[in-house]
């Protein structure tokens, strides 16, 4: 489902931490979301999956308002993976783990049924974890855990995914097997991505951030300029599609002096 | 239940018990010994009901608090709740010597007490509407204190006797169950603890943090309110009926999740009937140990839980990674 932000602006604490946002990701497509710390990445996916009332603008997910929506027809929409894995360690399996993310699909009384049960077992399945479905996911290691916490966003079965910084902690193989994962998907998807060469793999589309304004955004190759690389990340680099069809980004051995 | 209702300064045969409780019950069957009877329906029955009743309460509220503020040392002591209820009882007790202040019996203060630090926690805890669970544990803790500092205070105005019995109090005790409390006790502690365990799925969901249930469609402060409002409930009926209880609302849910995990679907029930199941146990051990005198439940519950408890800890693996 597209998500549109429109001149959003958010405040915390009085801080203006994004000022005047706006950008696109269309059905289908995976954007990623790219800037120095402090940019506010992470505060532009709150305001996605509704955890932050903007002061200004709009977050449209399809052609709703994601504040005209109640909390529970947003989630039905939007799911979302973060980094605040601080929770879990207090005895859920994995199998409980994924079916948290039939929470919104559910009032009070709702009880479990087929949808629920296909719902799990499909995303345990693409995600790989059958094996670890009846572990303690305090006890996984950080790789096992973030495809665990893939599969309870799929588990969502959600028309829009928010990923923040979904590859972080893991060794190289375990994050090409990540990325294939979310492509296989093939769900609308918005990715906070810290690592340059990665989110030029794995997305259609880069939008950078730098205190909390857009500076560029568009195709990979338009984006990750030698200028917006120098300006907004302080480094010398070159971005350049190989013959292999994986654009990389060779940097410079010292950054700018 | 049959056999703590049985056993006791003076033992009942099992079938008696029975007949007795039958005969009641059915008003049909011939009725045994008036003394037997008097014992078995006016005294035990009432009693072991309450204990079984307090014991699910506190031990829910325990499961449900150690969730909704995030930590696995919460329950209804470390939040303050049962110290707002010391408070009550004892003003009543030293002030009045155990008769009424302001309308209130012992009971009725405990209740407000607990009601009282439920709600200073409920403000304290919050800023610009979000609850965040580090906050709501330490105000807990606050009140808790500021509580018990007023309740110490009044201890050193007190006599011996009032000593005796605020101590007494503040361990617990079912002794005085009387039939006419359990229609209220059980309506209460019955109906949150229903309504608690409705929110299994919502309490699981908070494991996850907070963040992430929000993005689950969870408004985590709305839910962390109901959820305080409830417990805070079903504690302060529990503590006005059978005094300060410790230990067994942080024990039995760790217990259970130990052995069943942490799904608060299947938790929230079996943590009540195991609380429920303990405190009977506990309480038949503290009215038949130093026969005919009674120990507070307060010492045995953790004395006897305490090592069980620690070895459950010992056992598990998961917690050396977690």
């Amino acid at each position: 489902m597209r998500l549109t932000v429109d001149r959003l602006h958010i405040t915390l604490d009085r801080r203006p931490i994004l000022h005047d946002v706006s950008l696109e990701v269309r059905e289908g497509d995976i954007v990623g979301l790219v800037g120095p710390n402090g940019s506010g990445k992470s505060t532009l996916l709150r305001a996605v999956y509704r955890s932050l009332r903007p002061a200004g603008g709009v977050v449209r997910v399809g052609d709703d308002d994601v504040w005209t929506l109640s909390a529970r027809a947003a989630a039905r929409r939007t799911a979302a993976v973060l980094q605040d894995s601080t929770g879990h360690t207090a005895g859920l399996s994995v199998a409980e783990t994924v079916a948290l993310g039939r929470t919104p699909h559910h009032g009070l009384l709702g009880r479990d049924g087929t949808d629920d049960r296909e719902a799990v077992d499909d995303a345990i399945d693409r995600c790989g974890v059958r094996a670890l479905a009846e572990r303690e996911y305090a006890s996984l290691s950080g790789g096992e855990r973030q495809r665990v916490l893939l599969a309870r966003a799929l588990a969502q079965r959600p028309r829009l995914l928010v990923l923040d910084e979904l590859t972080n902690h893991l060794d190289i193989r375990a994050r090409f097997e990540l990325l294939d994962l979310i492509r296989a998907t093939g769900t609308t998807t918005l990715a906070v991505l810290h690592d340059l060469d990665l989110a030029a793999r794995l997305c259609d589309h880069l939008v950078v951030l730098a205190e909390g304004t857009v500076v560029a955004a568009g195709p990979v190759l338009d984006v990750l300029t030698p200028d917006t690389l120098r300006e907004v990340f302080g480094v010398r680099a070159r971005t350049e599609r190989h013959a292999d069809g994986v654009t990389r980004i060779s940097y410079a051995a010292r950054p700018l002096d | 239940m049959t056999v703590a209702v049985s056993v006791g300064a003076v033992g009942v045969p099992l079938g008696d018990v029975w007949r007795i409780v039958l005969h009641h019950v059915s008003g049909g069957g011939a009725s045994a010994d008036p003394a037997l009877d008097q014992i078995v329906w006016n005294f035990r029955t009432p009693r072991v009901l309450l204990a079984a009743l307090v014991g699910a309460g506190l031990a829910v509220s325990g499961a449900v608090l150690q969730a909704v503020v995030s930590n696995p040392l919460a329950d209804p002591t470390v939040l303050g709740f049962s110290y707002g209820a010391s408070l009550g009882a004892v003003v009543v007790i030293v002030l009045a010597s155990g008769a009424t202040v302001g309308g209130l019996g012992v009971s009725a203060a405990a209740f407000v007490g607990a009601l009282a630090a439920g709600a200073l926690v409920f403000a304290l805890g919050q800023r610009r509407g979000r609850m965040a669970p580090t906050r709501l544990v330490l105000a807990g803790v606050a009140v808790g204190y500021v509580f018990l500092s007023a309740t110490s205070f009044l201890q050193l105005r007190a006599t011996p006797t009032e000593l005796r019995t605020v101590m007494f109090w503040m361990l617990g005790s079912v002794a005085g169950a009387q039939w006419s409390q359990l229609p209220t006790v059980s309506a209460v502690v019955l109906t949150t603890a229903v309504l608690l365990s409705l929110f299994g799925r919502r309490l699981n969901v908070l494991l996850a943090g907070d963040e992430s249930a929000t993005a689950l469609g969870v408004d985590v402060n709305r839910l962390r309110a109901v959820l305080l409002v409830l417990s805070s409930l079903l504690t302060g009926t529990t503590i006005a009926v059978a005094g300060g209880i410790g230990f067994v609302g942080l024990m039995i849910p760790h217990l259970v999740r130990l052995t069943i995990g942490a799904d608060h679907r299947r938790l929230l029930p079996l943590t009540a009937l195991l609380g429920a199941v303990y405190l009977v146990v506990v309480d038949l051990l503290s009215r038949t140990l130093v026969r005919p005198n009674e120990l507070p439940l307060g010492i045995l519950t953790a004395l006897l839980g305490a090592p069980f408890f620690i070895w459950l800890l010992r056992r598990d693996k998961v917690l050396d990674t977690a």
